[in-house]
C-alpha cells in the first residue's frame, strides 16, 4: 500500500525487470511515459499500433492494438461462393499469398474429397515454395532494415522480384495470385518454366550465402539480435505459436513434416531448428535463422519437385475441378504450412448452398503476435523494434 | 586593367603558375585575386556540402544495393539534389501548433552555425585559412559541440516523444563521445606541438610525401586515428551509431517535426560537420593540404603537386576519402543499441585513448 502512494507521487521507479521496486531521488518525477507506437511507424510492418508504457529508453508494457486492416474476410466469406473466396484469401497473407491459397484449397477439398491430378500437386508445392522463399525473404530485409541495415533489404527484394517474376509467368500476377483452384489450378506451366525455375535456384544459392555473410554472421546483427526476446519452448506452446517462430524456439515442428498434406511425404527435406551454437535457443536470432534455414531447405524442395513432376502432354490443370461446387453437409478444418506458421481454415457446410455457412480462419501472424505482451516487458525500445521484426507479421492477416 | 598578367595563367597546365597568377591579379589596386582565391573554397565546400554530398551519398548507396540511384534530372540525376532543393523552398513552413516556436526555429539555426564556423579553421592551402587561430583545433572541437544545443532545441521544441528521444540519445551520445575524440586529437596536438591548424600542415610537410604525415611518423598514430574516426562517425551520427535519428525506432529522431527548408538546414549541418570531421582527420594525422605524392629522383611529383590550388584540392580528396568511408559504413552496418553504443565509447574507447595518449606521450619524449 505504501508503495502504491509512492508510485502515485513519482518516487517510485520500476527496474528493467519490472519485479522488484527501488526508490530512487524522492523529489524528481519520474513518472512513465505513454508512447504510441504506430499505426504508423515505420517498424510495425503495417498498421499495427502499440501502446508502450516507457520509462526512459526501457518498455515497461505493450501493448497490441489491432483492427486497422480489418476487412470483414470471415463474413464476406459467407457472402461468396468457394472459389469466390480464393482471391479474398490472397489478400490475408499478400506476400505469401499461393500458401494461403493452398491452404484454403486443402481444407475445401477435404469437404469435398475430391482426387487431385498429380501434376498440380506438383504445380502446387513448386509455387508456394517459390513464395515461402519470396516471403522469408521480405521477412529477413524487412529485420535488417528494423536494425539499421539497409542494403540487405535492397539485396533481398532484388533476388525476390526474380521470384515475382516466375509466379507472373505462371498466374499472370505479382502479387495476388488466385492461381491454385479448389481441385486443380488456374493454369499448367508456361513452356520452358521449369529451365527458369531451374536457372533461378542456380541464381539464388550463392545469393542466399551472400545474405547470410552480410547479415547474418554480422558482429552488430548478432549483438543485436541473440539472447533479444526469448521464449521458452513450453511458453511458445502454450501460446499456440507454430511455424519459424515455434521452430525458433528449438520444437521441430513443421506442418509439412508432422501433418503431411500434397506430395511432401515422398519429398526429402530437412526441418532444421537452430542448434545453440550461434544463438540462444528461442531468441529473435534464432527465428531468423530458421528463416535462412528454411529458404535453403525450399530450394531443395523445389529441385526435387522439378525432377519428379509429371510430364504435361497436353494436361489441363483444370480437368478435375467440380463444376458446381457444394459440399455435403459438414464441418472440416483444414492446415498447412505457411511462411508465418500454421494457416488453418474451418469452414462449415449446410449440404444446401453453394456458400460456406462459416468460415473461420486461423491465422499464424495473428496468434503468434499474442505473445508481444509477454515478450516486450522490460525491453529497451530499439529491442522492442527487434521483437516485432522477428515476430514477422503481415497486418493483412493478422487483423484479416 | 593587368588582363594580360591573366594570359599565363590559362596558356599553361601548371595549377601553382594558375594560382600564382590570379593571386597577383590586383585591378585599381585591391587585392581581388586573393579574395577570388580565397572564396574558391567555401563557395566550393557550400556547393559540396549542399548537392554533391548528397548526390554522392545516393549514387554510392545506390551502386552498393545494385541500384542507378537518381538518374532523372540533368546527366546522370547530377541535378537531383538542386531539384530537391527547390521542392523544399517551396514548402509551407509549418510550425507545430503545440510546439515551442522559438526553440523549435532556433534549433536548426544553432546547428547549423555550429557546424560551419568550424570551417573557419580549416586550412585549405599555405595561404588559405578563415582565421589561423593558435588555439584552432580546441576551437573546432568546441564549435563543433555547439550542434548539442541546436539537437536539443530541435527535439525539445518539437514537443514531440520521438524528437525528444531522439534528442536525448544524441545529446548523450554526443557528449559522451566527445571524450575519446578530443583525447585521441589531443596525441596529435602533442605529436605537433602545437594547436594551430595551420601548424599541424606545415610541420607535415616533405619532400617523401605522405612519410611526413603524423600517421606514418609515429607507430602508435593509428590509434589515436582509429579512435578518432569512430568517434567522429557517432559526432556526426551516422552509421552505425546513427540512433539518434534511427528511421526503424524514432521515425526520424530529433528532425521528426521538421519539414521544408528547416529540414534542408538540419541536413546541410549534418553533411558540412560530416565534411568538417573528416578534414580534421586529414589535418590532424594525414597533413592536411600536403601532397601525399613523394618525390622519387629526379621525379618530382611532391613538388609538382604542392602549391596553393593542390592544397585545396588535396585536403578536399582527403575529406571525400574519409566522407565516402563514412558511407560505406552506412550502407553496410545495422546500428548498435543505445546501451551497446555508450559500452563503447566509455568501456573501449576512452581507455584506449587514454592508452594513445600516454604512449604518445612516452614516444614524444623519450623515442623520437
Amino acid at each position: 500500500m505504501q508503495e502504491l502512494e509512492q508510485a502515485e507521487h513519482g518516487s517510485v521507479r520500476v527496474t528493467p525487470k519490472g519485479n522488484d521496486r527501488v526508490v530512487i531521488e524522492k523529489d524528481l518525477s519520474s513518472e512513465e511515459m505513454i508512447l504510441n507506437m504506430g499505426p504508423q511507424h515505420p517498424s510495425t510492418h503495417g498498421v499495427l499500433r502499440l501502446e508502450c508504457k516507457t520509462d526512459g529508453e526501457v518498455v515497461v508494457e505493450a501493448e497490441p492494438y489491432l483492427g486497422y486492416l480489418h476487412r470483414c474476410f470471415e463474413k464476406h466469406a459467407e457472402m461468396v461462393d468457394y472459389p469466390g473466396i480464393v482471391p479474398f484469401v490472397d489478400r490475408m497473407d499478400y506476400l505469401a499469398a499461393m500458401n494461403s491459397e493452398f491452404a484454403y484449397c486443402i481444407a475445401v477439398e477435404k469437404l469435398l474429397d475430391v482426387e487431385i491430378p498429380r501434376r498440380v500437386e506438383f504445380l502446387r508445392v513448386i509455387v508456394s515454395e517459390l513464395n515461402r522463399i519470396a516471403s522469408h525473404l521480405v521477412a529477413i530485409g524487412t529485420y535488417a532494415i528494423d536494425l539499421g541495415a539497409f542494403t540487405p533489404f535492397l539485396f533481398c527484394f532484388r533476388d525476390r522480384e526474380h521470384i515475382m517474376n516466375i509466379l507472373e509467368w505462371a498466374s499472370g500476377a505479382r502479387m495476388l495470385y488466385n492461381y491454385i483452384w479448389i481441385g486443380g489450378a488456374a493454369f499448367d506451366f508456361p513452356a520452358d518454366m521449369q529451365k527458369r525455375i531451374g536457372e533461378f535456384v542456380d541464381y539464388f544459392r550463392p545469393k542466399a550465402l551472400e545474405l547470410q555473410k552480410l547479415l547474418t554472421e554480422n558482429e552488430i546483427f548478432v549483438k543485436r539480435t541473440r539472447g533479444i526476446g526469448m521464449m521458452p519452448a513450453d511458453v511458445a506452446i502454450n501460446y499456440g505459436w507454430s511455424g519459424p517462430m515455434l521452430r525458433g524456439s528449438g520444437v521441430e515442428w513443421d506442418l509439412r513434416r508432422n501433418d503431411p498434406y500434397s506430395v511432401y511425404p515422398e519429398l526429402d527435406f530437412n526441418v532444421r531448428v537452430p542448434d545453440g551454437s550461434v544463438s540462444d535457443i528461442g531468441d529473435s536470432l534464432s527465428r531468423h535463422l530458421v528463416r535462412a534455414y528454411e529458404m535453403e531447405e525450399s530450394l531443395g524442395i523445389i529441385e526435387q519437385c522439378l525432377q519428379m513432376m509429371p510430364e504435361a502432354n497436353g494436361f489441363d490443370p483444370r480437368s478435375a475441378i467440380p463444376k458446381k461446387i457444394r459440399p455435403k453437409a459438414g464441418e472440416v478444418y483444414g492446415r498447412a504450412e505457411n511462411p508465418r506458421g500454421e494457416l488453418g481454415f474451418y469452414i462449415v457446410s449446410d449440404g444446401k448452398s453453394t456458400k460456406p455457412v462459416r468460415c473461420k480462419a486461423r491465422s499464424s501472424c495473428f496468434v503468434n503476435l499474442s505473445a508481444m505482451k509477454e515478450l516486450s516487458q522490460g525491453q529497451l525500445i530499439p529491442d522492442l523494434v527487434a521483437i516485432i521484426g522477428s515476430i514477422d507479421i503481415v497486418l493483412g492477416e493478422v487483423d484479416r | 586593367m593587368n588582363l594580360p598578367n591573366l594570359v599565363p595563367m590559362f596558356m599553361t597546365m601548371n595549377l601553382n603558375s594558375w594560382s600564382d597568377a590570379l593571386a597577383g591579379w590586383m585591378p585599381y589596386g585591391l587585392p581581388l585575386g586573393l579574395v577570388i582565391i580565397a572564396a574558391i573554397p567555401l563557395v566550393f565546400i557550400a556547393l559540396y556540402a549542399l548537392t554533391y554530398g548528397v548526390y554522392g551519398e545516393r549514387k554510392i548507396s545506390a551502386f552498393m544495393q545494385d541500384r542507378l540511384g537518381p538518374m532523372e534530372v540533368g546527366k546522370w540525376g547530377l541535378l537531383q539534389t538542386l531539384a530537391d532543393i527547390l521542392k523544399l523552398l517551396q514548402k509551407e513552413d509549418i510550425v507545430n501548433r503545440d510546439a515551442d516556436r522559438f526553440l523549435f526555429v532556433i534549433g536548426p539555426g544553432v546547428l547549423f552555425v555550429g557546424s560551419f564556423l568550424a570551417f573557419a579553421v580549416l586550412p585549405f592551402g599555405p595561404a588559405f585559412i578563415g582565421a589561423d587561430l593558435n588555439v584552432g583545433l580546441f576551437y573546432a572541437m568546441g564549435i563543433v559541440a555547439l550542434e548539442v544545443v541546436g539537437i536539443l532545441a530541435a527535439g525539445w521544441g518539437s514537443n514531440n516523444k520521438w524528437a525528444l528521444y531522439g534528442a536525448i540519445r544524441s545529446v548523450a551520445q554526443i557528449v559522451s563521445y566527445e571524450i575519446p575524440a578530443a583525447i585521441a586529437l589531443l596525441c596529435g596536438a602533442m605529436m605537433a606541438g602545437t594547436l594551430s591548424m595551420q601548424q599541424f600542415n606545415l610541420l607535415q610537410q616533405g619532400e617523401y610525401g605522405f612519410l611526413h604525415f603524423f600517421l606514418f611518423q609515429n607507430p602508435i598514430a593509428w590509434l589515436p586515428f582509429l579512435i578518432y574516426f569512430i568517434a567522429s562517425l557517432a559526432e556526426t551520427n551516422r552509421a552505425p551509431f546513427d540512433i539518434p535519428e534511427a528511421e526503424s525506432e524514432l521515425v526520424a529522431g530529433y528532425f521528426t517535426e521538421y519539414s521544408g527548408m528547416k529540414f534542408a538546414v538540419i541536413f546541410l549541418a549534418e553533411y558540412g560537420s560530416m565534411f568538417m570531421v573528416s578534414a580534421i582527420i586529414a589535418v590532424v594525422f594525414l597533413g592536411g593540404w600536403n601532397s601525399p605524392l613523394p618525390n622519387i629522383g629526379t621525379v618530382l611529383l611532391n613538388d609538382w603537386t604542392t602549391g596553393p590550388v593542390w592544397g585545396a584540392f588535396w585536403i578536399v580528396m582527403k575529406g571525400f576519402f574519409f566522407i565516402f568511408i563514412q558511407m560505406w559504413l552506412r550502407w553496410t552496418l545495422p546500428r548498435l543499441r543505445v546501451d551497446q553504443l555508450m559500452y563503447l565509447c566509455w568501456k573501449v574507447l576512452t581507455p584506449f585513448a587514454f592508452i594513445a595518449f600516454v604512449l604518445t606521450a612516452v614516444w614524444e619524449i623519450y623515442m623520437k
